[in-house]
C-alpha cells in the first residue's frame, strides 16, 4: 500500500495494527467524536493526598499491558518518568506501553525497561538520546508511535490513544489537586502538553515537590481531573528544565538564513497589522525574530500573537507591543515563565487547542508565518526531523506538521550542507511533514519555492532574492559535497510515524550500525 | 618517497578533519579512518586520502584520520599537509 506520496507501508504492522495511509493534510476533517471518560467520583471528606509514592501505586493497580502517560514539561531535568518507572519494574508489572509527549536523554533508564520487557511500547512526539537509539536498533517490542502535539492530543480526545493511569508531574499542587507550573523549585510555566492526558486518563495523579494548602493559584490544570496527589522530595532539576536564557546565533551563516527568511516573509506581504508568528526556539529561529521586530517596528506594525513553545524574546516583543497576546504552550527559559505567570496577555494554550486538527479550530489555523527547522527536505518539500541522514531516530514532529499544515506561510530554514551532508535529497529517509504544508526552502546559497505557490514565487520575484528550483538547490549542493551513499536499512519497522489526523504518513525501519 | 617522523595536520573541528600520519615498518600503506559520515562518504574519503598518498610518492605510511565531515579539498590539504610535516 502506497501514501500519497509514494511511500511504500505495508497494510498491517505488527504491534501496531492496521495502516490508514495518509491522503493528503485536509482529507479526513468532518464530524467527529471525542470519547467518554470513565471516572471514580469524589465525595466530601475523601481525601487526594497519599502518603508516597508506593501507596499511590498499591491505590491505582497499574497490571501488565497498561498504558500510562507523562508530559514532558520538566524535559531534560524531569525525574518523574524514572521515578515511577523504576517503581513499577521493582513491581514485575510488565508489557506496559509508555505515552510519554517526548522523551529526552534524562529518561535512558528506560532503554533497560524496554531490554527487559517491561516497556514494550512508546507513544511520544519526539526522541532524542539514548531511548531513540534503543528504538532505532529495534530494542522495543512493538514499533514506536511517532505523533505530532496536535495529533496526540486528537489520539487521546477520541480515545484512539487510551490513557489508564496519567502521571501528571506538577511543580505546585494543591490538597485537591489544582495545578500550576509557575511556582516551586520545579517551574516549568504552562502545562500545555499535560491537559490531554489529565483530562482522559482513567487515572490521574499530580506528582509534587510543592504540597500547598488549597487552593493554589493560578490553576492550570484543575481538581475535577485529579484522582490522586503525591508529594515527593524533587520532580526535576531546574537546570535541565529551562535555560537561563536564549540566544541569539553569532554565526553569520545562520545570520544570513535569518536575514532571507525576513525578507521573504516581508515580501509575502504578511507583515500587516494584526499578523501572527510562530518560531523556535534554535539560534536561527531566534535570528529570525530578531530581523522581523525590525522590520514590525520600523513599519509601526502590531501584531495579533505570537504562540508556540515561548522564549523570553517573544516575551520582549510582547513587552515592546508588538504582539498584543503570547499563547503558551510550553516555555523555555525563566524569563517566559516569569512572563507566563504575571502578564494577564500571555496565555494559556492546550496541545489541543495548539495544534488538534479534529476541533473547532486550532490555534494553527489563525497562524500566518511559522518558521521550521529540518533535518532533510527532498525535491517534493517533504520534510525530515524524525530521523538524521543516517536513519537514526533523533527528533519528531512535535509541532512542526501542525503548525506548517495551519499556517499561511511555513518557511524552512536550513544550512544547505551540515558537516558534508547536503540537506535537499531526491527522497528524504523519513516523512515528518508533506510537502504540500510547505511554502519556501531558505537558505544561505539560495531559496526555492514550492511550485504550489505561484502567488508567493512572484512576489518574490520583485524582490533582489536568490531564487531557484529546489533541483537546482539541490545540485548545488552536491557539487559542493558528492553524492552522498543510500543508508542501508533492514526491512524491521521500528517507528509508525503518524500524520496529526492519525493516518501514517511513514515508517522508520531498523538500521544496522547506531554511529 | 619516506616519511620519517610522526606528523599530524587538521583539527576535530566540524567540516575538517585531523590527519595523524607515521612511518609504517613494513612498507605498507595504512590508513585507519573515523568519519560522522562514514556510510555516506566513507568510500569517497579513502579515496581522496590515498590517492594524494600516491600522487606525493609516499611509500610505508600509517595514517589516522578523524573526521568531521571535511570536503575534499580539505581532506587533501590536510594529507598533504602532515606528509609534507612528517618527511
Amino acid at each position: 500500500m502506497k501514501t500519497i506520496l509514494g511511500r511504500e507501508i505495508p497494510d498491517y504492522i505488527k504491534g501496531y495494527g492496521h495502516v490508514r495511509p495518509f491522503q493528503g493534510a485536509f482529507s479526513d476533517v468532518g464530524v467527529k467524536t471525542r470519547t467518554a471518560v470513565r471516572l471514580t467520583s469524589v465525595i466530601p471528606n475523601d481525601q487526594k493526598v497519599l502518603p508516597s509514592l508506593e501507596d499511590a501505586l498499591d491505590k491505582l493497580n497499574i497490571n501488565d499491558g497498561m498504558t500510562i502517560s507523562f508530559h514532558h514539561h520538566l524535559r531534560n531535568g524531569d525525574y518523574v518518568l524514572n521515578k515511577v518507572m523504576e517503581r513499577l519494574a521493582a513491581r514485575g508489572v510488565k508489557d506496559l506501553t509508555v505515552a510519554a509527549s517526548s522523551i529526552f536523554p534524562i529518561h535512558a533508564p528506560l532503554v533497560e525497561h524496554i531490554e527487559s520487557g517491561v516497556v514494550t511500547g512508546l507513544v511520544t512526539n519526539y526522541i532524542s538520546g539514548p531511548v531513540a537509539e534503543a528504538v532505532s536498533k529495534g530494542k522495543l517490542k512493538k514499533p514506536a508511535i511517532m505523533q505530532t502535539h496536535g495529533g496526540r492530543a486528537r489520539a487521546i480526545e477520541s480515545g484512539e490513544l487510551h490513557i489508564d493511569v496519567a502521571f501528571l508531574a506538577a511543580p505546585t499542587a494543591d490538597t485537591y489537586g489544582n495545578v500550576n507550573g509557575v511556582y516551586g523549585d520545579a517551574a516549568c510555566g504552562s502545562l500545555g502538553y499535560a491537559v490531554a492526558d489529565a483530562e482522559y486518563a482513567d487515572k490521574t495523579i499530580a506528582i509534587t515537590d510543592h504540597l500547598v494548602p488549597y487552593p493554589a493559584y493560578p490553576i492550570e490544570i484543575n481538581q475535577v481531573f485529579i484522582d490522586y496527589i503525591v508529594k515527593i522530595d524533587s520532580i526535576g532539576d531546574p537546570k535541565g528544565i529551562v535555560s537561563g536564557t536564549t540566544r541569539i546565533t553569532k554565526d553569520p551563516v545562520a545570520l544570513i538564513i535569518a536575514k532571507r527568511a525576513t525578507e521573504v516573509i516581508k515580501a509575502s506581504g504578511l507583515v500587516r497589522e494584526g499578523m501572527s508568528f510562530q518560531t523556535g526556539a534554535g539560534g536561527t529561529s531566534l535570528a529570525v525574530a530578531a530581523e522581523l521586530k525590525k522590520i514590525m517596528q520600523h513599519e509601526g506594525v502590531v501584531g495579533s500573537f505570537a504562540s508556540g513553545g515561548i522564549t523570553g524574546y517573544l516575551v520582549e516583543m510582547l513587552e515592546e507591543g508588538l504582539f498584543r497576546s503570547l499563547f503558551d504552550v510550553q516555555c523555555f527559559d525563566l524569563k517566559a515563565i516569569e512572563s507566563y505567570r504575571d502578564n494577564p496577555t500571555h496565555q494559556f494554550m492546550s496541545a489541543s487547542m495548539y495544534g488538534n486538527p479534529h476541533t473547532k479550530g486550532a490555534v494553527v489555523n489563525n497562524l500566518d508565518i511559522i518558521i521550521l527547522g529540518a533535518t532533510e527536505i527532498d525535491t517534493d518539500f517533504n520534510v525530515n526531523v524524525t530521523t538524521g541522514s543516517n536513519g537514526v531516530i533523533m527528533g519528531g514532529s512535535g509541532g512542526h506538521s501542525d503548525t506548517a499544515a495551519g499556517s499561511k506561510l511555513a518557511i524552512v530554514v536550513t544550512n544547505l550542507m551540515k558537516a558534508r551532508l547536503p540537506i535537499i535529497k531526491d527522497k528524504v529517509i523519513t516523512v515528518t511533514t508533506p510537502g504540500e504544508s510547505i511554502d519556501v526552502v531558505v537558505t544561505e546559497r539560495g531559496i526555492a519555492v514550492n511550485p504550489k505557490r505561484a502567488d508567493l514565487l512572484e512576489k518574490l520575484k520583485m524582490t533582489k532574492l536568490p531564487l531557484m528550483t529546489i533541483e537546482e538547490l539541490k545540485l548545488l549542493a552536491e557539487k559542493i559535497t558528492g553524492v552522498p551513499k543510500a543508508v542501508a536499512t533492514s526491512e524491521k519497522i521500528v517507528a509508525v510515524i503518524e500524520y496529526r489526523d492519525g493516518s501514517v504518513i511513514d515508517v522508520v525501519r531498523e538500521v544496522d550500525s547506531v554511529s | 618517497m619516506k616519511i620519517t617522523k610522526v606528523a599530524k595536520a587538521g583539527t576535530l573541528e566540524s567540516n575538517d578533519i585531523l590527519i595523524m600520519v607515521k612511518p609504517n615498518e613494513f612498507g605498507k600503506t595504512e590508513l585507519e579512518l573515523e568519519s560522522i559520515v562514514m556510510q555516506q562518504f566513507g568510500e569517497v574519503i579513502e579515496q581522496v586520502i590515498l590517492h594524494k598518498v600516491q600522487e606525493m610518492g609516499i611509500e610505508g605510511i600509517s595514517i589516522k584520520a578523524q573526521d568531521k565531515g571535511a570536503l575534499d579539498y580539505t581532506i587533501a590539504a590536510r594529507v598533504e599537509t602532515a606528509i609534507s610535516r612528517a618527511i
